[in-house]
């Protein structure tokens, strides 16, 4: 499938800005689920930093936004084929050692929520089945939602509050999974919904490593594991290493983002 | 915040309390009997002629020198945080050519294969995959930075500064104590000492032919630049970073800059600009290639480590792995100078260097094995107890200063986290006499020689900083508790 995609993210800033940095993570890159075509990342109040590839092999770019603007809009935007793969994105590895994914970090450290879901995992032989009914569980423990968590909310409050979304589902999945000592990480993209073009938001979901089949992606809010409709972008340990945009600034005032997201065939 | 770089000059983890009469330790001027120690034998002679009054007026002169050079340190944990001079010893610790040209060498086959090991760490994990060293040590270490992982630093260099802590225990017997792989401090006191005893004691320089240390300053800065990006021009910018004038090593940390010619920098000072690290001048901004910074890996860049550092450069990681400037020490280098790490140094450098350590580690039981477990517990009254991951002397048992109840209650937190905790045996640590009531008295001494680390080599200033413990049968050469300084002489052959 051919998706095209066209993803722009504006922040204003009440003031004029003194010094801001975002460092953004939209870039693409090949895998065995998909093909790059062409893909441009475009900064509009702001200047191109650095540019390098990651700990987790993400194309990262440092932007300097203007000093004394008001206003910096990131646009990516390109063509990507994908392919079908039954959710298998395989052995293909990173600079990043397996336990690396293993590792808990701050948004995924497990508490008696977490250890709960997670205890079915425990000794299973099937485990990819085992991952599927994790993510089924999961699913129905949270609700999808917005307005209860935010960015920084870990994955144990996520569950304990049963209402979450993307990010909340696979930041909960990847903690569980790491307590059974499967290898997990998380991923951001986009998810072409089909009735519509324009999209609410970028999206998220998990990936678990198996001996036998190499990563295989589970984006629990959807009880599916991706297929060509997703392209993906950037991964990491939880949200922070794979989060599209992170930045800091210096200096008073509100700031408002705006994104708008274009997925379609 | 406390910046694990003032080791040296204010804590240090080696109290190596030890209560045994004082001839039972090796002492570098006499040795084991009546004999002068040939290093020490022109000094001796020279000693044994000078009026005890006269070098009695000249300690306190000394005293006077250091208060106007302005070297102080100041004390945590202290409310009125004093500044305080370090005492300063008159009587020299001697090394000879042979014995130092031996020490030299096993220090710089340590420094390659610390190098080669944080380059493996951070890439293709060859001596984990090897089984060398467990996985499980550099997974759970707090000291492993994953976002160094798949980088490179320019020059293929990650502790361009070293302090290696040597012991010494007889006529041979030098162990490492500790590899402080973080940007140790410490080298200013070096560099002081010697400027105090050249003015003091002139003719002595004269007689005795003794290797400089004053290029030091020099040599930093030139082993920095060959650091540089292959972005930077033929002579690169050099900056220091400190964390301000509140930290304990301030001092130290304007005297470098100024004695290399660098600038003096805090966060607030640097930016991202044009691809690169940029300094606020007078005359705007200019680049900096290479960054020596003071302060911990954690306060670096709020961006990607702590988010609430004020002290560090936001951004700064992201133009380090886009190439474009030089960080020293690199981050992440504190997985060498762990512990636990410590305790497979031998392993580390037969694995990397293909041949056996030269210079001795000191045994270290790792309680996470039950084995040592066991006699760590059976035999806790002899031995000193550290944390892992702990820095600074706390949370450690010093087994023969502890009383009977402390060592009780230390082996239940043993028991409970068995993996948290290494154990050594309490060292006999070499003398040097000390000038008291105008005469000689042996004190306990250790040394930190300052290494360099650039793709052109690696360059230890001859000597280096010799603490010594003030009071008699102390073991305890720490700053804070009563330890001094003494220059450190090695002799021309």
């Amino acid at each position: 499938m051919q998706l095209t995609i066209s993803h722009t993210t504006i922040y204003t800033y009440e003031t004029p800005v003194h010094y801001a940095l975002q460092r953004v993570r939209l870039t693409p890159t090949d895998t065995t689920q998909q093909k790059v075509h062409s893909w441009s990342l475009s900064v509009e109040g702001g200047v191109q930093e650095a540019q390098y590839l990651d700990h987790n092999r993400n194309l990262t770019h440092l932007v300097n936004v203007d000093q004394g603007g008001t206003e910096v809009r990131l646009t990516a935007t390109g063509t990507v084929t994908t392919m079908d793969t039954a959710g298998i994105l395989g052995h293909m590895t990173g600079p990043a050692p397996l336990w690396l994914y293993k590792r808990e970090t701050a948004l995924t450290e497990a508490g008696d929520t977490i250890r709960d879901i997670a205890a079915p995992l425990r000794g299973s032989t099937d485990m990819l089945a085992a991952l599927h009914d994790l993510s089924a569980r999961i699913a129905e423990a949270v609700e999808y939602g917005t307005g209860q968590t935010w960015a920084q909310t870990t994955a144990e409050e996520a569950l304990a509050g049963g209402r979450g979304v993307c990010q909340d589902h696979a930041q909960i999945f990847i903690a569980a999974a790491r307590l059974a000592g499967v290898p997990a990480r998380y991923v951001s993209g986009y998810l072409m919904m089909d009735d519509r073009t324009e999209q609410d938001a970028g999206h998220a979901w998990a990936e678990a490593h198996l001996p036998s089949l190499g990563w295989v992606g589970f984006d629990v809010s959807n009880g599916q594991s991706p297929d060509e409709r997703y392209v993906r972008i950037a991964s990491g340990r939880d949200y922070t290493d794979a989060a599209p945009i992170s930045g800091l600034r210096q200096g008073e005032g509100d700031e408002r983002m705006i994104v708008t997201l274009q997925v379609q065939q | 915040m406390r910046a694990r770089d003032n080791t040296i000059v204010l804590k240090h983890d080696h109290p190596m309390i030890k209560s045994m009469t004082a001839d039972r330790f090796f002492d570098e001027m006499t040795g084991a009997g009546e004999d002068i120690r040939q290093p020490y034998a022109h000094y001796h002679q020279w000693f044994s002629q000078q009026d005890a009054d006269r070098l009695d007026k000249k300690s306190r002169e000394a005293e006077a020198f250091f208060r106007r050079s302005g070297i102080t340190f100041n004390v945590y944990g202290q409310a009125d945080a004093q500044e305080r001079l370090i005492p300063f010893d008159l009587v020299p610790r001697i090394l000879g050519s042979q014995e130092w040209a031996r020490l030299a060498r096993g220090i710089e086959q340590r420094v390659a294969a610390i190098n080669a090991f944080i380059h493996d760490i951070y890439n293709r994990q060859e001596i984990l995959r090897a089984g060398r060293v467990p996985v499980e040590l550099i997974a759970n270490n707090d000291a492993f930075l994953p976002q160094m992982i798949g980088f490179t630093p320019p020059g293929k260099v990650y502790t361009h500064i070293v302090g290696t802590d040597l012991v010494r225990t007889g006529e041979g017997e030098f162990y490492v104590l500790e590899d402080n792989a973080r940007t140790p401090s410490g080298v200013s006191y070096m560099l002081e000492n010697r400027e105090t005893m050249l003015q003091m004691f002139p003719e002595l320089f004269s007689k005795i032919k003794v290797k400089p240390v004053s290029d030091y300053p020099k040599n930093l800065r030139k082993s920095l630049a060959a650091c540089a990006p292959l972005s930077a021009g033929t002579k690169p910018s050099i900056a220091v970073l400190t964390p301000g004038i509140y930290n304990s090593a301030y001092f130290e940390h304007s005297f470098l800059a100024d004695q290399m010619g660098a600038e003096l920098v805090e966060g607030h000072d640097l930016r991202v600009l044009d691809g690169h690290i940029a300094m606020r001048t007078t005359q705007g901004y200019k680049r900096v290639d290479v960054l020596y910074r003071r302060i911990d890996d954690n306060f670096l860049d709020p961006l990607t480590f702590n988010p609430e550092s004020m002290l560090g450069v936001p951004g700064i990681m992201d133009v380090y792995r886009a190439g474009n400037i030089t960080i020293a020490n690199a981050p992440g280098a504190g997985i060498a100078d762990d512990k636990a790490i410590y305790s497979y140094m031998p392993d580390i450098i037969e694995f990397y260097m293909g041949e056996k350590a030269i210079l001795k580690n000191v045994e270290t039981w790792r309680c996470g094995e039950p084995e040592s477990l066991k006699y760590v517990l059976d035999n806790l009254a002899d031995l000193v107890v550290k944390e892992v991951h702990g820095s600074g002397g706390y949370g450690m048992l010093v087994g023969p200063a502890a009383t009977k109840a402390e060592r009780e209650a230390f082996a239940e937190k043993l028991r409970a986290r068995p993996g948290n905790y290494i154990a050594q045996p309490t060292l006999s640590l070499s003398t040097v006499p000390i000038f008291v009531d105008k005469g000689l008295a042996p004190r306990h001494v250790d040394l930190r020689p300052f290494v360099l680390v650039s793709p052109q080599g690696i360059n230890i200033a001859p000597g280096g900083l010799t603490r010594v413990a003030l009071t008699e049968g102390s073991l305890v050469v720490n700053s804070s508790q009563g330890g001094g300084t003494k220059d450190t002489w090695v002799l021309e052959d």
